[in-house]
């Protein structure tokens, strides 16, 4: 229920009822702060993503902090092998909330060319809770950025992230 | 000359808190906390003015666009979001740190930030404390900013906190030394510490920079390691220790450390401008413009310094400012007393 049905209706011509989450929302959806952390080749891709070619920066993300504590996101980019695991997943765990993951290349995704190894993780989904996949080998700079104005939608509008909601309905009916 | 700009302004504020309250001792302590209030008004606009400046001039010199999304064309509301980020992220208080310390370490570091606006001369007779001691109590002000990275560090029981902590301290106190000496140059030549009569003595000759220029260059260098910025940024240096003192301070709490380094920008710029490129002076336009658009080009010139530089070593930067600053300054100094008296014997 929206907290607009509550409102007698006496009160709803005089009063505008708004709501807090909506701007810290946009907030936090407009200045995702990453993680300078990157693992193996997808790296050199994400660095070239805040160069002056593809320039990150337009969107307010280019403000990569080298410390978990002041970051908003990590994008796991490249492979992760199991003894890196315990790194990540503790830099994850220091960052504070909210907090997102990007898998970015198909190595964080499902391990990639690497996935019948023994040393390296097939999929990061199994370790940290993903919000947005990025495919490809490495994916391109392009790519990224539009991962991550995918995670600004998701940040904006989570409904869209759960099943079963009613836009999927929507969908569905339509 | 009447001032028509900001003295006006509190001229007309005065005199509408004198029809309120109809009592002349009260309206001047009301005053004092307009001014008060100006003076951190002036701080949280520059925190958020600068931190959007910062990232266009980067953009600028590394031939990108910068923000240019989140509040139309150019980016303006991109500041306000990473604020309400920064207030509604979650508050990490680490496992077995000094809780007091660590709590009270970003508020400190504000205090010594904030307090020497209270002297800065902005326009002819806008300085809210004219003190005859301002040069002085100045320095001895700023250098108290010293202590709360050491707290920030120590207490966070974190290493490279620590060592941040630390290089703070080292860099500080080696840094101090050469920006008091090269300042002498200046009381010298006026013959007093009061910052009017500093901005008042360059109208009457020549600004400053052109008397000591060597001071001026002695100044710049040390006022950016002062303020930990780039090609001195040792105190976070993101690829040794982290982030430094603040590497366990989150949220609102590190985006009180932001407020005080871009306090202390804007400080830098202001006192360069007062010192050395004759405070509000200038032709046609009033004082006020003068001043701030001389302290936006000093911005402007520090932001340069930080995006063009690299990143000194350590044991470089502390030589540099015992072996090469220190005593540069100190023979500036010598010859400009020499110069003073030979000029005072022929007037």
């Amino acid at each position: 229920m929206e907290i607009v049905d509550i409102v007698p209706p006496i009160l709803k011509n005089n009063v505008i009822v708004t709501k807090v989450d909506q701007l810290f929302k946009w907030a936090h959806g407009n200045s995702i702060w990453p993680l300078s952390s990157g693992l193996a080749c997808c790296a050199i891709e994400m660095m070239s993503c805040a160069a002056a070619r593809f320039d990150l920066s337009r969107f307010g993300y280019e403000v990569f902090r080298p410390c978990p504590r002041q970051a908003d996101l990590l994008i796991v980019a490249g492979t992760l092998t199991w003894k890196m695991a315990t790194p990540i997943i503790r830099l994850y765990e220091e960052m504070p909330e909210p907090k997102y993951v990007i898998a970015m290349g198909n190595c964080p995704i499902a391990g990639g060319p690497f996935a019948d190894s023994y040393a390296v993780v097939p999929g990061i989904d199994k370790l940290l809770p993903v919000d947005v996949y990025i495919p490809g080998c490495p994916p391109r700079p392009e790519a990224l950025i539009e991962g991550m104005l995918k995670l600004r939608q998701l940040i904006m509008h989570p409904e869209l992230a759960e099943k079963g909601t009613e836009i999927e309905k929507k969908v569905a009916d339509a | 000359m009447e001032n028509l700009t900001v003295g006006a302004a509190a001229e007309w504020i005065r005199s509408v808190i004198l029809l309120i309250l109809g009592n002349e001792l009260l309206t001047d302590v009301v005053m004092k906390f307009v001014g008060l209030g100006a003076c951190i008004g002036v701080i949280l606009t520059a925190a958020i003015v600068l931190t959007y400046a910062e990232r266009k001039v980067c953009a600028f010199m590394q031939v990108r666009l910068g923000p240019n999304r989140v509040g139309g064309r150019f980016g303006l509301l991109q500041p306000i979001a990473d604020m309400l980020k920064l207030m509604s992220k979650e508050d990490i208080i680490p496992d077995g740190c000094d809780r007091i310390v660590w709590a009270l370490s970003p508020m400190l570091l504000f205090v010594p930030s904030a307090l020497i606006y209270g002297l800065f001369p902005f326009d002819e007779g806008v300085v809210f404390a004219d003190v005859n001691v301002g040069v002085f109590l100045l320095l001895a002000i700023s250098s108290q900013s010293v202590l709360p990275f050491l707290m920030g560090g120590y207490a966070s029981n974190s290493k490279y906190a620590f060592i941040g902590g630390m290089r703070t301290v080292a860099q500080m106190l080696s840094y101090e030394a050469p920006m008091v000496f090269s300042l002498l140059g200046v009381v010298m030549i006026t013959g007093s510490m009061r910052m009017t009569d500093i901005v008042a003595a360059q109208a009457e000759n020549v600004w400053f920079v052109l008397l000591q220029p060597i001071a001026f260059i002695i100044f710049i260098i040390s006022a950016t390691a002062e303020t930990n910025r780039t090609p001195f940024d040792l105190v976070e240096d993101e690829s040794e220790i982290v982030a430094g003192p603040f590497a366990e301070y989150s949220g609102m709490r590190w985006a009180l450390f932001f407020l005080a380094e871009y306090a202390n920008l804007l400080s830098i710029s202001i006192l360069t401008t007062t010192f050395f490129l004759g405070g509000w002076h200038g032709p046609f336009l009033p004082g006020v413009f003068w001043f701030w658009m001389k302290v936006l080009f000093m911005v402007f010139v520090f932001m340069w310094f930080r995006w063009t530089f690299p990143r000194t070593r350590i044991d470089q930067m502390l030589s540099f400012s015992w072996k090469v600053l220190l005593p540069l300054a100190l023979v500036n100094m010598m010859f400009t007393g020499i110069g003073v008296y030979v000029w005072r014997s022929m007037m």
